[in-house]
């Protein structure tokens, strides 16, 4: 029953077939759309050349949870309809089982490559079960002319951020700009709010949530300190409406030159810099603040990874259209021609890279400092984990919940849910 | 007379079979399912655990808010649509220049499909750049911008609010078909006895519409208390709005839990069967009207 439904799926994907050729079909899944299908798309095809093997693409659906409820239909049918899927970065832990060690056949050169934080990500239980394919860390975007014109250094800390967004914002909001605000960021209870908040936390090194051993660590005194912060931001120097914001709610207000601090993925660069922007030109790129002198500075590592299905009928073919994929030459081809980040750092130095992307030099900081959302540690249970974090600190975040109280009630939640620590 | 019984059934035979087909076969598995501990991935491996997940659902806080969010939200949707509902019929009964051009007109939000109505609306309540906050700004009804959808003491009335706007001509339309049915000769007799309108509406009117009246709040509160898609898009997960569906959604699909995510829409499907033999009593409501 189930196998006829996987199949009933996959049958309601839509392929295309690539060049015809001798060899093995390779059926790839990869998400996106527009020009990151078209990377996609121009890279696999390019090795089913170079291989003399064929590849066929299917179209996942668009939104990430309805992927990840398809992937786990296909997969526990036992389906070889697709050998490659492309998954985020937190999905290791829950697919992991199904798909192969890639530990031997991509090498420890190879390996040793990558982000040892990607490479953590995509490993379980000791078994490398993805290759990194690119990466995402949350940035600082500030508006340059704005911390000019008040004689106002890059904030290090989220402190100095805090007393620079509400001094600029009372100083234009004089000067007629009422719609000016501080500091616009991701406040909606979803996972984009598990991001923003583990940066705080982690930036006053409050810990990751669920230690990578399992260890429940939310419950301490920095974590509280770092929600208490945030919370009072909310209405001073951060719009009410915060707590309703995505990533594009965010980019609206800081793209239309009413904010002057905005945590947003590198993806917003090239949007908040187009013909169209109130801002082009005036905004930085910079590492998120670190929580507090002793902090340090940090983010939360996103991205996207190749896996290659135990159930593959090609198995070996498959695996090296992944390892191809996620390899350097096809890295940068990416970044070059997509602005894709990279999760190999050297590529952060290449010249023709930078130049393709000057803002990258900015990047490969947070990006190397980046800290993995606790995925592995609570593997099947990830979401659940991350949608009871969001949860509690959106009600903290709405004051109907104090940090320091809600702390060891979502520490007793997680205990219930991980069925006393054993996850 | 047994013959045409029996031609009855017969061609009533093929509409039950489709209905056991999409209807009745996956509510029996969604039923079956929430007696076990299958998830997503072990849709063919799992084991009964009885009424494990009933237990647990009982035990959730966030269950019973999501409880109390949808009847709260039935509730006050439905009567606050039928008020509204009652009001336009009755203008739209009335012999207005233009009407057939009125009635078209108030089934727009009607025909806008909800997903649609509720992003629009979700822009429009924005908290910086909303109408909403720039038409109250203007008029002078409130000091700032409110942040409609983030707040959680406001988040629940706009989601209300939406689902007024959107419903309210349905009500209005099916009310309308009520009132274009009764006897003219009644309103005759009242007026020439020279009865006061508002006695005529209480005392004609409203017993006559009364059957159409409850299959309406019928048909509107399973759909109230169903609700998923206005919540999902106005405020996503948000457990200051989050509905039985969306939280059934959630550990259906987020957290690949079949098994308690089955249990969860079985009871919504309970509390649906329940709402509908109330009214059904209560209301004398007469399913099989219309002969």
């Amino acid at each position: 029953m189930a196998r006829r439904c996987a199949l009933l799926l996959a049958g309601m994907l839509t392929a295309v077939s690539a060049l015809p050729a001798a060899g093995a079909t390779v059926t790839l899944a990869c998400s996106g759309l527009g020009i990151s299908f078209d990377l996609c798309r121009d890279g696999a095809q390019e090795w089913a050349r170079r291989s003399g093997n064929e590849v066929r693409f299917v179209s996942p659906p668009k939104g990430a949870s309805e992927q990840l409820a398809l992937y786990q239909q296909l997969l526990a049918a036992g389906s070889p309809d697709i050998d490659v899927f492309q998954i985020d970065v937190v999905w290791p832990g829950i697919l992991g089982n199904y798909f192969i060690d890639l530990k031997d056949r991509a090498g420890p050169d190879v390996v040793g490559r990558h982000l040892p934080a990607m490479i953590e990500a995509a490993t379980v239980k000791g078994r490398l079960v993805a290759m990194p394919w690119f990466a995402d860390a949350g940035v600082l975007y500030a508006r340059k002319d704005l911390l000019e014109a008040h004689g106002r250094p890059v904030p290090q800390t989220w402190e100095e951020l805090q007393d620079t967004a509400a001094l600029i914002q009372r100083e234009e909001r004089a000067a007629g700009r009422d719609r000016m605000w501080g500091y616009v960021w991701q406040g909606r209870a979803y996972e984009g709010l598990t991001v923003n908040a583990l940066e705080w936390i982690a930036s006053r090194n409050g810990g990751t949530i669920v230690d990578p051993d399992g260890t429940i660590t939310i419950d301490n005194p920095r974590a509280a300190e770092a929600l208490a912060m945030a919370r009072g931001w909310v209405g001073s120097i951060s719009p009410p409406g915060v707590l309703n914001y995505m990533e594009e709610e965010a980019r609206g207000v800081f793209q239309s030159g009413n904010a002057v601090f905005m945590r947003n993925w590198p993806y917003a660069w090239t949007l908040v810099n187009a013909a169209d922007s109130a801002v082009g030109g005036k905004v930085a790129v910079v590492p998120l603040p670190k929580g507090g002198a002793d902090g340090r500075h940090t983010s939360t590592l996103g991205g996207q990874l190749l896996a290659v299905s135990k159930f593959s009928a090609h198995a070996d073919e498959a695996a090296d259209l992944a390892l191809y994929l996620t390899g350097l030459a096809e890295q940068k081809r990416r970044a070059i021609h997509g602005a894709s980040n990279p999760t190999i750092p050297a590529l952060y130095e290449d010249a023709e890279v930078v130049a393709a992307n000057p803002f990258f030099a900015e990047l490969a900081d947070s990006i190397a400092n980046a800290v993995n959302r606790p995925a592995q540690a609570t593997g099947m249970r990830y979401n659940q984990v991350s949608a009871e974090f969001y949860a509690n600190v959106h009600e903290v975040l709405t004051g109907r919940q104090d940090a320091k109280a809600m702390l060891p009630d979502l520490k007793e939640a997680l205990v219930r849910i991980s069925r006393g620590g054993r996850w | 007379m047994r013959q045409r019984r029996r031609a009855a059934w017969l061609f009533l035979l093929p509409m039950l079979v489709v209905l056991a087909g999409v209807a009745g076969w996956p509510l029996f598995r969604t039923v079956f399912f929430s007696f076990t501990d299958a998830t997503l991935a072990t849709l063919d491996d799992f084991q009964g655990v009885g009424l494990d997940n009933y237990l647990w659902l009982m035990r959730d806080p966030v269950w019973w808010r999501a409880v109390w969010n949808t009847l709260v939200f039935a509730v006050v949707s439905v009567g606050i649509e039928t008020a509204l509902g009652l009001g336009i019929a009755l203008i739209l009964n009335a012999h207005l220049p233009g009407r057939g051009l009125l009635r078209a007109a108030v089934l727009i939000p009607w025909a806008i499909p909800t997903v649609v109505s509720a992003q629009m609306w979700g822009w429009m309540f924005h908290d910086l750049y909303g109408v909403v906050n720039a038409i109250l700004m203007g008029l002078g009804l409130i000091a700032k911008p409110r942040a409609w959808t983030a707040d959680p003491d406001l988040a629940l009335p706009v989601v209300i609010a939406v689902d007024v706007w959107k419903s309210t001509p349905f009500m209005a339309l099916l009310i309308l078909a009520a009132l274009q049915m009764l006897p003219r000769d009644l309103y005759e007799a009242a007026r020439v006895d020279g009865v006061h309108p508002v006695k005529v509406f209480v005392r004609i009117t409203l017993p006559l519409i009364r059957p159409a009246l409850m299959v309406a709040v019928l048909f509107r509160t399973l759909d109230a208390l169903r609700v998923f898609d206005l919540m999902y898009v106005l405020t996503g997960n948000s457990r200051s709005t989050m509905s039985m569906s969306v939280y059934a959604r959630q550990y259906l699909i987020d957290f690949q839990d079949v098994g308690y995510g089955s249990a969860a829409a079985t009871l919504l499907v309970l509390v649906l069967a329940v709402a509908t033999v109330l009214a059904v009593t209560l209301g004398r409501v007469r399913v099989d009207a219309g002969r």
